[in-house]
């Protein structure tokens, strides 16, 4: 964290909460081109690596009685099995596979991006919402297919007073259109706010070498603070891709029973 | 964000406020994004997810087949101890029954010996008795000789004159009395 040394020249705290951010090609000082291999090419490699050791290697075994690692990836398979079953129904299994993808990506990327030094690739908004407009896409071409014009039957609030179901019909095809907004931005916010907030009171632990006095009180509390908001940013790190996974479900429900 | 001592070096690198909205890395990172779903969505649906569906289909079978033949064997068990019950109680009959009939022998036997020492015993009493009786009647005829011997004696002796018919007589009606 300190190795940043932007503006060490006055000796005091340097706050550059948003560098971790910022995509940068890993050899050379180039600019970032469509297939430049970035920091961001680095962490999804490692991100794919991850899924395979855990899914992959973890399974080679097949063991009846599994191993630690194979019964941690059969956990992670009943739990999103589950979760597309009981969400979206038994006819949505067919995408449980691209499901699954989904919500690996996003659960490796957020840890893997909890390591120090890391870039977390969920944390920005041209990931998440390339994910999200995935989702989207898939519910209404799958909605559309399945159910032709009735799907539009989805804005079309059947159970409202008549005289309503016009101002719904409008309310529900903005809030439509605004899920894959809500869907990108969630995760892209959660992750950046996390890492930044962690930055921000990285920057003032080296209080202690400026000044003892202020340093004695400052110093160890924002390590506690740090400490502290890693464990929340773990939870994060779950709950988001958790939350991103069961959204996609519940949106992929709508397109396969779209009725209300 | 870094508002504060930036050189040039340093604006170009953080400036443009948020790198999220720094629109020329959108490109790159699509391109790597859309790279890494398609690898990992194959991964997953050609090795990974079948295999895994595999082994939970077969420890499922494993789990099914170990559960009959548990209940197989729950059923033969109590079979067994149905049978070892069944064994017992046939057993325990017959012990019954044995007992039983040993018993009533006995008891015949026992009857059997008790009647013929009660008629030894009859017997012996009625013999007993006989001897006695016989002895007693003896025992009357001796004291009655004694008795006229005696009183002829006694008569004699005081100067009468003893018939022995009427000593007789007179003893034996004395006795009687």
């Amino acid at each position: 964290m300190a190795t940043e040394t932007h503006g060490a020249d006055q000796g005091g705290l340097v706050f550059h909460p948003m560098d971790q951010f910022i995509v940068k090609p890993l050899f050379g000082d180039g600019p970032v081109g469509l297939f430049t291999l970035t920091n961001v090419t680095l962490w999804m490699a490692l991100t794919v690596l991850a899924i395979f050791a855990l899914l992959v290697l973890g399974t080679s075994g097949r063991a009846t009685i599994p191993s630690r690692v194979q019964s941690v990836a059969e956990l992670v398979y009943d739990f999103i099995r589950k979760m597309v079953e009981d969400v979206a129904g038994k006819d949505a299994l067919v995408f449980f596979p691209y499901i699954m993808t989904l919500f690996l990506f996003i659960l490796f990327a957020n840890f893997l991006g909890l390591l120090p030094m890391a870039f977390t690739t969920t944390s920005h908004i041209a990931v998440t919402a390339v994910m999200a407009v995935m989702v989207f896409l898939t519910v209404t071409i799958v909605g559309f297919v399945k159910h032709g014009f009735g799907f539009l039957g989805l804005f079309w609030v059947s159970s409202a007073p008549l005289a309503l179901r016009p101002v719904l019909a409008l309310i529900e095809v903005i809030s439509y259109f605004v899920r894959p907004v809500s869907h990108s931005i969630r995760l892209a916010g959660n992750m950046m706010a996390g890492h930044a907030v962690v930055k921000v009171f990285a920057a003032f632990a080296p209080m202690i070498l400026i000044s003892t006095g202020i340093g004695l009180v400052v110093t160890p509390l924002s390590i506690l603070a740090i400490s502290t908001i890693y464990a929340l940013e773990v939870l994060v790190a779950f709950i988001q891709a958790y939350v991103f996974t069961i959204l996609t479900c519940v949106y992929l429900k709508d397109a396969l029973h779209p009725s209300h | 964000m870094a508002s504060e001592t930036h050189n040039a070096a340093d604006a170009a690198a953080s400036a443009p406020g948020l790198p999220q909205l720094n629109f020329d890395h959108f490109g790159n990172q699509i391109f790597w994004l859309l790279v890494t779903l398609v690898v990992i969505y194959f991964v997953l649906s050609r090795v990974a997810l079948p295999r895994i569906a595999a082994v939970l289909a077969e420890r499922q079978g494993t789990i099914t087949n170990d559960l009959a033949a548990a209940e197989d064997l729950k059923a033969k068990a109590v079979e067994a101890e149905e049978a070892y019950n069944k064994a017992l109680a046939d057993a325990r009959s017959e012990a019954q029954t044995i007992v039983n009939a040993a018993k009533a022998e006995i008891k015949a036997d026992l009857d059997k010996a008790i009647a013929k020492a009660d008629a030894e015993i009859a017997a012996k009493t009625a013999e007993g008795e006989k001897k006695i009786a016989e002895i007693r009647a003896n025992a009357l005829v001796s004291v009655k000789e004694v008795a006229n011997d005696t009183t002829g004696e006694i008569v004699t002796a005081l100067g009468g004159k003893a018939d022995k018919r009427t000593v007789t007589a007179a003893v034996t009606a004395r006795m009687k009395g």
